[in-house]
C-alpha cells in the first residue's frame, strides 16, 4: 500500500477494500498523478450532437505550472453539461478559458483551439469582447454590482448602449422572471441589489447572465453558497432554460449533476477522464476510476 | 498508527504548557491593554486640552468686561478693561519709587505675600492721548478701585478703543446735550442713523466707484492694445504700409471712443463723490465730546464710532447682545486697524474658495493617476518607482511647494500667460504674481499624494468578483471602470479627498510665497464680470492668525483675535470635512453589502 493512496482514502474499510483491488494494476488516477496522460473516455453519443463550443488540445499555464493538459471536449448545443471533478483540477479553468476570463490573469499562457460555433475563440485579433457578449457567466460566488436590481440585470444592455426604456424593461422583467426572481424582486426593483440574500443575489447573476440572451451560458458552481431552497430553484431554473441555452455547468454535488445535466465531464488534475451521456455516467461508467469518484470512494 | 506514542506526546504537550503558562508577560495581554489604552488616553487628553484652550480663549475674546478705575497712590487714574493678570516679584526699585508715606504699606503687603505681588494688564486705550493700549497695574500701587457707571467704551475706527465719560454733545457745532446721561441719550439717538449713512458711503466707495474705476481700466486697455497694435504694424511692415494706416485708424477710432468713455466715467464719478461728500457733510454734525480718567476732553465724529456701551451699566442680556453683536461683525465684516480689529469674512471666503478650487483640481487629477497606476500601468519596477516617489512627495516640506509653485506657476506659467493674454497691462503682472488661482495649484499639488494613495487604495479593494462580473458581461475595460470600479470605489476617493482637504486648508507657508496677503482689497468673487478673478491675491485665515501673531503693532489686542481666528478656522476645516464625509456616507450608503 503506497502512502499516497493512503493519504487519497481515509474512508471506511470497504472504500479500502475496493482501491485496493484498483491498485492492483495501478489505477489511472493514480498514474496520471504520476504525470502521464490517457485520452479521454468518451461516448460515441456525443458526436451525434451538434457543439456549441468544441476544444481541441487545450492547455493552460498558470506561470509556470500546467493547470489544463491537452483538453479536448464538444460541448453540446442547447443541452446541459456538467463538469465534475475533485477540487483543483481545472474544472473552473476551464469554464473561464471559454470565455477568455483568464485574460485577466497576467501569467496565463495557452496553447490549443477552442472555437464557437466554429468561431475560433483564442485566434489572433478574435476580438475579446464581442466574444464574451455571445455568453453568460454566472460566477461561484455571487457578485452582484454596486447599484440597483434593475441596472444590474440590465448591464449587458447597458454596456451595448442600449437606451430605450421599453426595451430595458421588458429585457428586465424577463430575465429577473426567468432567473424566478420577479416576484421577490419586482417591488424594488431600484433599491440596491446588494441588499438581497445570498441566494437572491445568485438568481440576480443568474438574470443578468442571461439578460442578454446569450449563445451559452457558463455556471461555475452556482449552488455552492446557496441553501437547499435556493439550490431547488437555480435547479429549476436550469431546467426550463434547457433546450433554449446551452449550458456548462460546475458543480461538486454529484445528485446536482446527476438531476440537472444531459451530459458529464469527470476531469482529474487538469486531465479530461472520461465524458459521456448522463445517465449512463452515473449508472455505468466505463472507467472504474470514475465510478469510485461519483460514489464518493475516492476524492 | 502508534495510539501510544500519540498519547504520550499529547500529554506532554499539555504538562509542559501547564508548566510554563502564565509566566510570561506577553502571554498574560493584561499589561499592553493598558499601555495601549493608556497612549490612547494620552492622546486624547492632549487633543482635548488644545481644543479646550482655543475653545475658552477665542469665544471669551468678544465678552464686553466691565470698566475698572485704578487711582494709583501717586494720585493717577488708569481706566480700561482687564485683560490678563499675573503674578510676580517686583524688583525694590519699584518699591523705592513711591512716594515715601506709601512704601512702608507696600512693602507690608508684598511681605505677606512672600514677596509677590499681583498685577493686572489693563487695555486703556485712548492711544492718540497717551500712545498706550495697554498699562500694567501693580496691587501694591493700588490706592482705590472703582467701577464708574458713566465710562464708555467706545470701538472706533482708527486708533483703538476710547474709555471716557460723555460730557457733551454737538449737533452743528451748537451744543444740545450736557452731563453723562443727557449725552449718551443723543448718542444713542443719532450714532445708528450715522453708521448707516457711513455703510452707504462706504458701499458707494467700495461697490460703484469700484465699477467706474474697473470700467475706466478696462477703457484705458483698449486704448493701449490699439497702441501695440499700431506699433506692432509699424515693425512689421512699415510706417508707409496699409497695415499701418488700418492700425492708425483703430487707434483714432479707440481714442475718440476711448474719450467719450472717459468723460461719461468722470461725470458718473464726480456725481458719486458728490453723493459722499454729502452722507460726510451730514455726519460731521454730530460730535461728542469725552472726558477720559485722567480728565482730558476728546471730541469725536459720531462716523468714528463702530460701537459703544456703558460698560459697567450692562446686564446679562446687554452683554450676550453685544458679543453676538461683535462675533457678527467678526464673521461678516472687513478688517480694520491692521487687522487687529473688524472681521475676517475676506480671509473665510478666501479659506473655503481656495480650498475647493483646490479639490476642484486635486480629485480629477489624482483620481486620473491613481487609475493610471492601478488599472492600465502593467505592474513593474517602474510602476513601483513612481508609487515610491508620489509616496516621498508627501513628505517633502510644504515651503518647498511654495518655492516650486512661486517659480513655475507665478513666473513661468503666469508670465508666459500675461505675454499672450494680458499684454496691454505689462508690465504690471496679471496671473505673474501670487494669486488665488496659483495657490489653489500648489496646495492641490501638495495635496495629490493624499489622493492618490487613497484611491490607488479604494481601487484595490473592489473585489476582482465585481470586475469579473463585469468582464464576462462583455463589457471593456473603460466601461468596468466607470460603471463598477469608479462607483464601488468612490467612498474611498472621497476619504482620500477629506484627507486631502484636510491638508490643504490648514497650510499656510507655501501660501506666503503665491499669493495670501494680510489684506486684499478685492476678493477672488464678486458681481463684476466675469465673476471669478482667479488671479487676485487673496486673504486666508492661516495667514491671517500668523500675520495677526507677529506681524501685528498692536500685539496685546491681537493675542485674543488670534485665538478667535484659530478657532474659526478649526470650525471652518470642520465644517468642510463634516460636509465632506456627509457626501461620502450618501454614497456609502448606497453599496451596504448584505451578510448573508
Ligand atoms: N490565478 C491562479 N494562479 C495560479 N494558479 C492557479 C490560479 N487559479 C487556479 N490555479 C491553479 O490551477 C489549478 C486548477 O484550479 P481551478 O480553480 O480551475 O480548480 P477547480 O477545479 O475549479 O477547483 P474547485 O472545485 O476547488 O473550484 C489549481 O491547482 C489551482 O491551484
Ligand atoms: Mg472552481
Amino acid at each position: 500500500m503506497t502512502g499516497m493512496n493512503n493519504a487519497m482514502n481515509p474512508g471506511s474499510g470497504s472504500a479500502q477494500k475496493e482501491s485496493g483491488r484498483a491498485d492492483q494494476k495501478q489505477s489511472q488516477l493514480q498514474r496520471i498523478a504520476d504525470g502521464e496522460w490517457f485520452p479521454p473516455v468518451v461516448d460515441p453519443a456525443i458526436n451525434k450532437e451538434t457543439a456549441a463550443v468544441s476544444i481541441k488540445n487545450f492547455n493552460l499555464w498558470y506561470g509556470s505550472t500546467q493547470a489544463l493538459f491537452d483538453v479536448s471536449m464538444d460541448v453540446p448545443r442547447e443541452k446541459v453539461t456538467a463538469l465534475i471533478g475533485p477540487s483543483g483540477c481545472g474544472k473552473s479553468t476551464l469554464l473561464r478559458s471559454v470565455n477568455r476570463l483568464n485574460d485577466l490573469i497576467d501569467s496565463v499562457r495557452v496553447k490549443g483551439e477552442m472555437n464557437l460555433y466554429g468561431d475560433s475563440i483564442y485566434a489572433r485579433g478574435v476580438d475579446v469582447i464581442e466574444l464574451r457578449k455571445r455568453m453568460g457567466m454566472v460566477a461561484q460566488k455571487p457578485n452582484p454590482f454596486p447599484m440597483s436590481i434593475y441596472e444590474n440585470v440590465i448591464y449587458p444592455l447597458r454596456i451595448d448602449g442600449i437606451r430605450d426604456r421599453r426595451i430595458l424593461d421588458e429585457v428586465c422583467e424577463k430575465s429577473l422572471r426567468g432567473a424566478a426572481l420577479w416576484e421577490e424582486s419586482k417591488d424594488r426593483l431600484h433599491q440596491s441589489a446588494l441588499g438581497l440574500s445570498g441566494g437572491q443575489q445568485q438568481r440576480l447573476c443568474v438574470a443578468r447572465a442571461i439578460a442578454s440572451e446569450p449563445e451559452i451560458l457558463l455556471m461555475d458552481e452556482p449552488c455552492s453558497a446557496l441553501d437547499p431552497i435556493a439550490t431547488g430553484k437555480i435547479e429549476d431554473l436550469i431546467d426550463q432554460l434547457r433546450g433554449e441555452y446551452t449550458i456548462l455547468i460546475v458543480t461538486h454535488n454529484m445528485q446536482q449533476a446527476a438531476r440537472v445535466s444531459d451530459y458529464t465531464a469527470f476531469m482529474y488534475l487538469g486531465q479530461m477522464v472520461e465524458y459521456g451521456a448522463t445517465p449512463a455516467l452515473f449508472k455505468k461508467p466505463r472507467l472504474k476510476e470514475t465510478e469510485d469518484y461519483i460514489s464518493g470512494r475516492f476524492g | 498508527m502508534n495510539t501510544e506514542q500519540k498519547t504520550n506526546r499529547k500529554k506532554s504537550a499539555r504538562s509542559w504548557r501547564r508548566q510554563s503558562g502564565g509566566t510570561s508577560i506577553a502571554s498574560l495581554g493584561q499589561p499592553m491593554v493598558w499601555l495601549a489604552g493608556g497612549m490612547l488616553a494620552l492622546s486624547l487628553v492632549m487633543i482635548i486640552a488644545l481644543l479646550l484652550l482655543v475653545v475658552v480663549r477665542g469665544m471669551g475674546t468678544f465678552w464686553p468686561g466691565d470698566i475698572v478705575s485704578f487711582t494709583t497712590v501717586t494720585g493717577e487714574t488708569v481706566a480700561g478693561e482687564i485683560t490678563r493678570s499675573s503674578s510676580f516679584k517686583p524688583r525694590p526699585e519699584l518699591v523705592d519709587n513711591l512716594p515715601e508715606h506709601e512704601q512702608a504699606k507696600a512693602r507690608q503687603m508684598l511681605a505677606g505675600n512672600d514677596g509677590i505681588s499681583e498685577r493686572v494688564l489693563v487695555r486703556t486705550g485712548n492711544y492718540e492721548l497717551d500712545n498706550n493700549h495697554f498699562t500694567w497695574v501693580n496691587d501694591f500701587t493700588v490706592a482705590d478701585t472703582d467701577y464708574p457707571q458713566w465710562l464708555v467704551v467706545m470701538e472706533r475706527l482708527t486708533w483703538g478703543r476710547f474709555y471716557g465719560v460723555p460730557r457733551e454733545f454737538h449737533v452743528d457745532g451748537n451744543l444740545v446735550a450736557e452731563g453723562p446721561s443727557a449725552t449718551w441719550e443723543q448718542f444713542e439717538q443719532h450714532h445708528r442713523q450715522v453708521r448707516q449713512r457711513w455703510q452707504q458711503r462706504r458701499q458707494l466707495e467700495s461697490h460703484d466707484v469700484g465699477k467706474i474705476n474697473h470700467a475706466q481700466e478696462q477703457a484705458r486697455l483698449e486704448l493701449r492694445s490699439a497702441e501695440l497694435a499700431l506699433q506692432e504694424a509699424r515693425n512689421q511692415f512699415g510706417a508707409r504700409s496699409d497695415q499701418y494706416r488700418q492700425a492708425q485708424l483703430e487707434l483714432d477710432q479707440a481714442e475718440s471712443l476711448f474719450a467719450g468713455k472717459d468723460e461719461e466715467l468722470n461725470r458718473r464719478y464726480d456725481e458719486i463723490r458728490a453723493r459722499i461728500a454729502e452722507l460726510n457733510r451730514e455726519n460731521d454734525r454730530y460730535q461728542i465730546t469725552l472726558e477720559t480718567a485722567n480728565g482730558q476732553l476728546k471730541v469725536m465724529g459720531l462716523s468714528e464710532v463702530v460701537r459703544a456701551y456703558p460698560a459697567n451699566q450692562l446686564n446679562l442680556l446687554d452683554r450676550i447682545g453685544i458679543y453676538l453683536d461683535r462675533w457678527c461683525e467678526f464673521l461678516l465684516d472687513d478688517p480694520r486697524e491692521a487687522n487687529s480689529e473688524g472681521g475676517v469674512f475676506p480671509a473665510i471666503f478666501g479659506t473655503v474658495v481656495m480650498t475647493l478650487i483646490m479639490v476642484v483640481f486635486v480629485v480629477p487629477f489624482g483620481v486620473l493617476a491613481a487609475l493610471y497606476l492601478r488599472e492600465y500601468a502593467k505592474a513593474g519596477p517602474l510602476v513601483s518607482i513612481i508609487r515610491i516617489a508620489v509616496n516621498n512627495l508627501a513628505g517633502v516640506p510644504s515651503i518647498v511647494y511654495g518655492v516650486f509653485g512661486l517659480g513655475f506657476f507665478c513666473y513661468l506659467m503666469g508670465g508666459t500667460i500675461d505675454q499672450l493674454f494680458f499684454s496691454e497691462k505689462l508690465p504690471n503682472p496679471t496671473f505673474g504674481t501670487g494669486g488665488i488661482l496659483w495657490a489653489s495649484l500648489t496646495l492641490a499639488l501638495l495635496s495629490l499624494p493624499v489622493v492618490i494613495v487613497a484611491t490607488e487604495e479604494a481601487l484595490a479593494a473592489v473585489p476582482g468578483s465585481m470586475r469579473e462580473g463585469s468582464y464576462a458581461s462583455g463589457a471593456s475595460k473603460w466601461q468596468t471602470i466607470q460603471r463598477i470600479v469608479l462607483p464601488r470605489a468612490m467612498p474611498g476617493i472621497m476619504t482620500g479627498m477629506i484627507l486631502a482637504m484636510a491638508r490643504g486648508a490648514g497650510e499656510v507657508a507655501p501660501l506666503m510665497l503665491v499669493g495670501a496677503v494680510k489684506l486684499a482689497p478685492e476678493l477672488p468673487v464678486d458681481g463684476i464680470a466675469p465673476f471669478f478673478h482667479l488671479e487676485r491675491s487673496f486673504m486666508h485665515l492661516g495667514f491671517h492668525i500668523y500675520d495677526l501673531g507677529f506681524q501685528s503693532q498692536n500685539s496685546e489686542a491681537a493675542i485674543p483675535m488670534v485665538f478667535s481666528t484659530t478657532l474659526l478656522l478649526i470650525l471652518i476645516i470642520t465644517m468642510l470635512n463634516i460636509g465632506a464625509i456627509w457626501l461620502r456616507n450618501r454614497l456609502r450608503r448606497k453599496f451596504i453589502v448584505s451578510a448573508f
